[in-house]
């Protein structure tokens, strides 16, 4: 048995305490303690991109984190993510290009796209294909997945220039 | 996997060289090596877990006087939006814009780079040919001390280094570019992201009038460490850059690299990579 570590984080906007095992990863945290079961389980050593989550404003492998390193950070899941603004732009997208097959790359992949349009808002192809380098669809439809998120920068893009008028 | 008896997260450097001194202790940064190495039977745990990430001495790229000192928690996203780095590091650059993937790259750390000690390391190859040292520090008789380590002498060995464990990397200092410096940076892998080197190639100099000067070549996945190739470099150093010359560096080259067959490449097909890529490379730079 690991020793424990009490940590403290906030978690979608939800201030929250936890103990967590030393070993324990962030994504054994997320899904089998907290049960936020979004956030997926695929290849455990970084290469697919399920397990994306946002901590302090930007992207990691929660697979590759350690549960005790979450201690004061900020944490953002796809179940945050989906209530967002930006989360519901690219669910409308993705639904609009049928960017979805199996489903268990998507969590990851709204994440890791979220990020992509809030630092490049209108992001074209390249960048696109660049942000989401890390994420594994293994149904392969990396086409309609570029589209979508293609289409909710171009949404975003009309947002922040609304916004400036 | 080992357990782990106690979890401590050092707040600054003294604290941490402390608790080096008094138990076996795993080092965490980013994480992305340690997680799936000690998960995968690959690496055992030390009884003390210590996440360094807190120690602010361990933060920041700074020009100190002609010398980039580039702090051991600086991540690779970090170096890559260092203007620092981009304009006078360019080849460490290129490295990091070729490093695993956007979600790795946010909490990977050079210093963690260095310490995994992999062959095939990107960021180690371009370090290892701009002459960089790396800073570690141990505490004695009450004071914390430091010692440098050129690159060259801090790789021993697939995955192991000079670093006895009570130090800790806290820096790597490198020397910041001559003006006309150029370097390119090539790592061979079946896909752009994600991939481990099957060979990596760094290379720069600079045109002076005629010939080539401040020659440098480093190669990364074609011996137990990450090489530099001093004999290739004397091939092209003081000389005007010309096929020929090219062709002589390249089988100075593979007389320096002993390559071995493994999932990623055979011996044959890692020479061949060697002896076509350098000379690709350094033609971009020679701009032949």
């Amino acid at each position: 048995m690991s020793a424990n570590c009490e940590i403290a984080f906030t978690l979608n906007d939800v201030r929250r305490k936890l103990t967590v095992p030393a070993h324990m990863s962030t994504l054994e945290m997320l899904r089998d303690q907290l049960g936020l079961t979004g956030t997926k389980y695929g290849c455990g050593e970084g290469e697919c991109g399920a397990c994306t989550i946002l901590v302090d404003g930007t992207t990691v492998n929660s697979c590759l984190m350690f549960a005790a390193d979450c201690d004061g950070r900020e944490l953002t899941t796809i179940e945050g993510v989906a209530v967002s603004e930006a989360g519901e732009r690219l669910r409308a997208a993705f639904v609009a290009s049928g960017a979805v097959q199996c489903g268990f790359c998507t969590p990851g992949l709204m994440v890791q796209a979220s990020h992509v349009i809030e630092g490049h808002p209108g992001a074209d192809e390249a960048t696109i294909r660049r942000g989401i380098e890390g994420n594994l669809c293994r149904c392969t439809g990396y086409r309609k997945i570029i589209d979508a998120i293609g289409a909710a920068g171009r949404t975003a893009l009309k947002g922040v220039e609304h916004g400036r008028s | 996997m080992a357990s782990i008896e106690r979890y401590v997260a050092p707040r600054s450097l003294e604290e941490a060289a402390e608790i080096l001194c008094t138990a076996g202790a795993s080092i965490l940064a980013g994480g992305t090596d340690l997680m799936p190495q000690t998960r995968g039977g690959r690496l055992q745990l030390q009884p003390v877990l210590m996440n360094v990430r807190h120690v602010a001495e361990l933060k920041g790229v700074v020009d100190e006087g002609g010398i980039a000192r580039i702090g051991a928690l600086v991540t690779i996203t970090e170096l890559l939006e260092s203007a620092l780095v981009r304009q006078r590091l360019n080849l460490l650059w290129q490295a990091c814009d070729h490093f695993a993937s956007d979600q790795i790259r946010n909490v990977a750390t050079v210093g963690g780079n260095l310490c995994n000690a992999s062959p095939a390391g990107d960021t180690l190859v371009p370090l290892l040919a701009m002459d960089a040292q790396v800073v570690l520090a141990h505490k004695q008789n009450g004071a914390v001390h430091e010692r440098r380590v050129p690159l060259t002498a801090f790789f021993v060995s697939p995955g192991r280094t000079c670093r006895a464990r009570s130090e800790l990397l806290t820096a790597v200092e490198v020397p910041l570019s001559p003006p006309g410096f150029a370097g390119e940076f090539y790592k061979h892998g079946s896909r752009p992201a994600l991939d481990i080197a099957a060979i990596s190639i760094a290379v720069g100099a600079r045109r002076d009038g005629g010939v080539l000067r401040d020659v440098r070549i480093a190669f990364g996945a074609v011996a137990p460490t990450p090489i530099r190739a001093p004999r290739a470099e004397a091939a092209l150093e003081g000389r005007a850059p010309g096929l020929a010359t090219l062709e002589a560096a390249a089988q100075a080259a593979l007389e320096e690299i002993r390559p071995i067959s493994d999932i990623r490449a055979s011996d044959w097909y890692r020479r061949e990579l060697v002896h076509n890529m350098l000379q690709r490379v350094m033609g971009h730079v020679c701009q032949l």
